[in-house]
């Protein structure tokens, strides 16, 4: 017989809740909405998902780069030229001609001194965020900041100080109340994916810079779509040149993976040697630094696409208030358009009844989302033609009358 | 401010969010007890904030676990 007294309790218990809440939201018959398998990728706008050919509105893949000819040829040449991977960290054997190239294209794009290339945008958060706020520093940052700033923050030793939701007033107060001598990162982003609301970074870097904080901003959901050279929220109301650190990624408009951090600061070059995200990791791939450096010297020519998705995001906004949904946003604030679901239940039945329709969004439910919402969160594309931004209203129409949403 | 009027003034600032009424004790917990969600510690906390003038980082409240650790954490930071 085995002695049960001392045995120390499955680490896997404390999973327990979110298990069980996943079997009730199954039990119910819906299709499982994190477990999702695109057979066939068609477009950056179409996949065979679940065997049924599907509009896509929950890709992030704002511009539509992910198919475009010189992209993939450029991807195509350097893993003929250079391999598959390059097994090695950017410090040792994992700096190819391709991750310099990808660096520059980031300067010419943002017009700064310094650009550094990391595996993921997680990971350049990660890094920037853990090492240059130290102990004794402190980090004041939005409340409703992405997973990989949190974790960045929870990395390092810095004081950590929320703030509430795009609140100017409540930040200043944190800001206020640090002690002299104290070293302060502010932390922003330009759009919040969850709402695809907008910071308003003008006031708030002002508030930033009167206390002598750093502004680190993550451009992630706005980078080759909002300003005049697609340059982010901070470049769209005229302050990027008070931003210390803008945080971007390659998963969105860029069209593929890999994250970077660019800088104006003189002793920026450093980070490569301290940050430990950067240097205790594998360098991207040739093939994936080709695509990136390729589609961001592209994205810099993008102003008709850019328009057409700013029509997109308002003709989708527009026609689904008109259908009567409760919106994130009361006006179309960025390529993002958040339905709100009354609950988790109807949220995931809704979600459903448009896949079936052959629509697919992304379902966010809590804890990653604010105040606890279940939302449909639809993330609109450069090559979404019209006529597919009204079919997907119909859809809409038909499964929101189907789930009794509207 | 001594530690009792500290406490008279968070037990003020504690009503709107205390829902069920919990009475509250030195070892009344605010996950536990008090049925506390993120949100409701970041309103919280910065009602604390606001009252005393002072900055309660997400490192700190990591150690503040009940009612009584939260006066005493106030009742130190704001003789600073
Ligand atoms: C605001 C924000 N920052 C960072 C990231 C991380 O980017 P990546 O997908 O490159 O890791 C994301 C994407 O998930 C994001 O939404």
């Amino acid at each position: 017989m085995t002695d049960t007294t001392n045995q120390a309790p499955d680490l896997f218990d404390k999973f327990d809740g979110i298990i069980h809440t996943r079997t009730e939201l199954l039990a119910g018959g819906v299709e499982d909405p994190f477990n999702l398998v695109m057979e066939r990728v068609i477009s950056p706008t179409r996949a065979i998902c679940n065997g049924r050919e599907t509009i896509l509105l929950g890709t992030y893949n704002y511009m539509g780069m992910t198919f475009d000819p010189d992209v993939i040829e450029a991807g195509k040449q350097a893993l003929e030229n250079f391999g598959s991977g390059t097994t090695g960290s950017r410090v040792l054997n994992g700096t190819y001609r391709g991750h310099r190239d990808c660096e520059d294209a980031l300067r010419e794009f943002y017009g700064m001194d310094h650009a550094m290339v990391f595996s993921t945008g997680y990971q350049a958060n990660l890094g920037i965020i853990s090492t240059i706020a130290g102990k004794g520093d402190y980090i004041v940052l939005d409340i409703d900041s992405h997973a990989s700033i949190w974790d960045g923050c929870a990395l390092g030793n810095a004081e950590v100080v929320p703030f509430k939701h795009n609140d100017i007033e409540a930040m200043d107060k944190r800001l206020g109340r640090i002690p002299a001598g104290a070293g302060k990162l502010v932390v922003l982003e330009g759009v919040y994916s969850m709402l695809g609301d907008i910071a308003p970074l003008k006031e708030m870097i002002a508030v930033a810079k009167k206390h002598g904080a750093m502004v680190l901003v993550d451009e992630a959901h706005s980078m080759g779509f909002i300003g005049e050279h697609g340059r982010g929220v901070a470049e769209a109301q005229g302050v990027l040149d008070d931003v210390d650190f803008v945080i971007g990624t390659f998963s969105k408009s860029v069209g593929t993976v890999g994250g970077f951090c660019v800088s104006n600061h003189p002793k920026f070059e450093i980070m490569r040697l301290v940050c430990r995200p950067y240097v205790f990791t594998a360098s991207l791939p040739p093939s994936v630094v080709a695509t990136a450096a390729t589609s961001i010297r592209k994205l810099m020519q993008g102003g008709a696409k850019r328009a057409h998705l700013w029509e997109n995001s308002q003709r989708l906004h527009g026609g689904l208030t008109k259908l009567g949904f409760t919106l994130g946003t009361t006006e179309p604030q960025s390529a993002i358009v958040a339905v709100i679901m009354p609950d988790l239940e109807r949220g995931a039945a809704m979600w459903e009844a448009l896949l079936k329709e052959g629509l697919y969004v992304n379902l966010a439910r809590p804890p990653a989302t604010p105040a606890n919402m279940t939302l449909l969160r639809c993330s609109l594309c450069a090559e979404h033609s019209t006529e597919e931004v009204e079919t997907i209203l119909g859809m809409f129409e038909r499964a929101g009358k189907a789930v009794s949403i509207i | 401010m001594d530690r009792s009027a500290v406490d008279t003034v968070i037990r003020t600032l504690i009503e709107p969010f205390n829902k069920k009424q919990v009475s509250i004790e030195d070892s009344t917990t605010f996950a536990g007890d008090l049925e506390f969600d993120s949100l409701t510690v970041m309103d919280f906390v910065a009602a604390i904030e606001d009252e005393f003038d002072i900055i309660i980082s997400m490192n700190q409240q990591a150690e503040i676990e009940t009612y009584g650790n939260l006066v005493d954490a106030v009742h130190t930071l704001q003789g600073k």
